[in-house]
């Protein structure tokens, strides 16, 4: 369960605390303890330490919590630490985090995460953002907390896990689903003139979801992209033939879900490399899921190095120039990378 | 946009009921003003779920009177030097201006105390600055280099100060956030208010009725503020929002309707807010109406949705700097040569901050995984490829 314990606005990561809970080492703890009330104690024990903790979420006073997590808190603590919100998660969780700005500790429960989502904005951009984007001077010591994942019998609304979102602690929107489809549209690439075919203009073309494209026919490694990463990555292409005689197949995925992973399997059997581009945070990304992909299939006995995914570095955007640039690829970073992976043997 | 016409004679006939004086330049041949103190007739508020308002007479002293105009010249300077620095495509990304809006912040600012706090949307620069930041802090900030309030890695639309908790780019997102502070404030028994700021396009976001919600429930020493410019981006009061009177929107919470081209009708608001929400008696809605001259950003030249026209009656009939200035001018509270060296000092002190914030460096990259967190438990943070890791620093706590 070492999901995100690193970030400062700690989702899940308060759930560290859980462990000597359960330490088989102390006589005490020989009694076993459920998870309720493991984290009924850890957050009792905290508000406890500091005053300056307290608890906020729907039914987490009077109710004893909806699981119970928070039984008997308000009774000890009373109103002003332990407080009923309306039903209304953007607005409680906004005003969690805006307590936090101020010096509190709040823990901002979610009855499940499920309900997190209406409230995510303040999650993603007011809690994990503002420390960085203040250069350290506003802190935002906060907890989010709830029931997660697949739960018994409750259906789609109800029952789904949300680490790989909540994963890059600064989720970007890599939303993909295939029914009701997001397209994502690269701001950037607004003002850019594509050269059209005739094909392409005529009025019944359609280009096919979950189906990706060679954009570039090459015999040496594979590079697997999307979006801006996919300029990126035949920039690097150009290069590479020209100056050390590399020819890269480029992929552009143009779809996300599905994933068209036929060609890039097709297009590893013949290269036997793997590098992938992308502007997203690396963990759970794009790049992740295509590893995970050729770890699970044939795919990975064709390898002759280890993938390496070109990323956006795991950090907030930065507003100044020169972090800008840094903050993203570039095609020498796509060389950089196709250059370490052919050379690791 | 026909609402704002007939609110402009409505002000104009406001602006009767102060002492009309001699014209101006003759008002006075000396060097200093010679009377300590004036009073004002302000425009009468509008009240919602009140029995009483704020004073609608202001008593304004030589000195205050100095730096309210003081305060409010160097704003509109800010907004002229961001706008030209973003012309010269030396501001980046967003930049959202302030002119025609001072008199809100100015007057509101006058009557806060150090334990009050403030919270904003993204056309925060005056802001800042009248929260404690120097003028080279914000357009150091605005052009991204060290200097900057943020050290250049927040940009415009993220500015801080002490008790000022930004600057934030989230349509409405703000709001809750005040009302937390709010609460933050109450939970410590520290005193204090917090003032929410967003505009008439925000008011109709859900967030803020959940905010004012759980606000008046938990009676929370926040004022709502609207700063009701007459556009949400293009689209205008009356097409947005099935109400206008911004200031009766919180239903069960009282409002107050300001003058906000006028620096003492906010400010005399903002005093009435203040004793209302420390002696326990929850949240107020208060609606400033107000003009932005400018666009909604720089990249809207701001003249498709209504007429140049309409900005230039603005301009000439409710300039909260113009308007003011007459004030204190025609009351001898100020001469002539004392606003025109204030003038000239605000002049100097923002071109001097606009020169440094060009030439000031940027952070160097090593701040790239800078303050991420507080404790970085893992201090190694991925860059863009795996041979390239990063180290995280915290450079707030070094310095």
């Amino acid at each position: 369960m070492k999901m995100a314990l690193k970030s400062s606005p700690v989702i899940f990561g308060w759930l560290s605390r859980l462990p000597r809970h359960f330490s088989t080492s102390s006589a005490l703890a020989a009694k076993p303890m459920t998870v309720r009330d493991a984290l009924n104690s850890a957050i009792d024990e905290e508000m406890e330490r500091d005053d300056k903790v307290f608890i906020l979420g729907e039914e987490v006073a009077q109710y004893d919590g909806a699981y119970k997590v928070t039984r008997g808190l308000w009774k000890k603590y009373g109103d002003k630490r332990v407080i009923d919100t309306p039903i209304t998660e953007i607005g409680f969780a906004g005003i969690a985090v805006g307590a936090a700005f101020a010096g509190l500790k709040p823990i901002c429960e979610f009855m499940t995460f499920n309900f997190s989502m209406q409230a995510i904005d303040h999650i993603i951009n007011s809690a994990a953002k503002t420390f960085y984007m203040s250069a350290g001077a506003l802190p935002v010591p906060i907890v989010f907390r709830g029931p997660n994942g697949a739960a018994a019998g409750v259906a789609a609304q109800h029952s789904q896990c949300f680490a790989a979102w909540y994963s890059h602690c600064l989720l970007k929107a890599a939303v993909r689903s295939s029914d009701p489809v997001v397209v994502l549209e690269d701001e950037i690439l607004y003002g850019v003139p594509f050269p059209m075919s005739d094909e392409a203009l005529d009025s019944n073309f359609v280009v096919p979801i979950g189906k990706a494209k060679v954009e570039r026919e090459g015999k040496h490694i594979t590079l697997v992209c999307a979006g801006r990463g996919t300029d990126t990555a035949l920039n690097a292409a150009k290069e590479l033939a020209g100056s050390a005689g590399i020819e890269c197949e480029v992929i552009n995925l143009r779809s996300i879900r599905p994933l068209d992973f036929d060609t890039i399997a097709r297009s590893i059997s013949k290269t036997h490399h793997l590098v992938t581009v992308e502007q997203g945070w690396p963990q759970s990304g794009i790049g992740a899921e295509i590893c995970a992909r050729v770890m699970e299939s044939p795919s990975f006995f064709e390898l002759d190095a280890p993938v390496w995914r070109v990323t956006g570095a795991d950090v907030p955007m930065p507003y100044a120039r020169a972090l800008e640039v840094n903050a993203l690829p570039r095609h020498t970073d796509v060389i950089a990378a196709v250059n370490a992976d052919k050379c690791s043997k | 946009m026909s609402k704002i016409i007939p609110s402009v004679a409505k002000l104009l006939a406001g602006n009767t009921v102060t002492k009309v004086g001699a014209p101006v330049a003759t008002t006075s041949s000396a060097k200093y003003s010679t009377k300590s103190e004036a009073s004002f007739e302000i425009k009468p508020f509008k009240l919602h779920k009140l029995e009483k308002g704020p004073a609608t007479t202001a008593t304004l002293t030589r000195e205050d009177a100095l730096k309210l105009y003081e305060q409010l010249a160097i704003l509109r300077r800010i907004e002229t030097a961001s706008g030209n620095l973003y012309r010269e495509k030396i501001i980046r990304g967003f930049c959202h201006l302030y002119s025609g809006q001072e008199a809100v912040a100015v007057g509101m600012r006058a009557a806060m105390r150090d334990v009050d706090t403030v919270i904003t949307a993204y056309r925060c620069h005056g802001w800042t600055y009248l929260m404690g930041a120097s003028v080279l802090g914000v357009l150091s900030e605005l052009t991204g280099r060290r200097t900057g309030v943020s050290r250049g890695k927040g940009g415009s639309m993220h500015l801080y100060a002490k008790n000022f908790y930004g600057g934030n780019g989230i349509v409405g997102a703000q709001v809750p956030l005040g009302a937390g502070i709010g609460f933050a404030h109450k939970y410590k028994g520290d005193g204090g208010v917090n003032f929410a700021l967003y505009g008439d396009g925000a008011a109709n976001q859900g967030q803020l009725f959940e905010a004012y919600n759980m606000a008046k429930l938990w009676d929370l020493p926040c004022v709502f503020v609207c700063e009701n410019n007459g556009y949400g981006m293009g689209t205008s009061m009356e097409r947005s929002s099935a109400s206008t009177d911004y200031y009766s929107r919180g239903d069960y919470i009282p409002g107050i309707w300001v003058d906000g081209m006028d620096v003492l009708a906010t400010r005399e608001a903002t005093k009435f807010c203040i004793d209302w929400c420390t002696s326990g008696k929850g949240p107020l809605v208060m609606e400033m109406e107000t003009y932005r001259y400018s666009g909604h950003s720089m990249s809207d030249p701001g003249t498709s949705y209504r007429t140049r026209d309409e900005i230039q009656e603005v301009r000439q009939t409710r300039d909260p700097i113009t308007s003011y200035k007459d004030k204190i001018l025609s009351n001898e509270l100020a001469t002539p040569d004392q606003l025109k060296e204030i003038d000239a000092k605000v002049r100097q002190e923002v071109d001097d901050a606009t020169k440094q914030a060009k030439v000031e460096p940027e952070i160097g990259v090593e701040e790239l995984a800078g303050d991420i967190y507080v404790d970085c438990i893992d201090p190694v943070i991925r860059g863009v490829i795996p041979s390239a890791p990063l180290q995280h620093i915290s450079v707030a706590q070094r310095n």
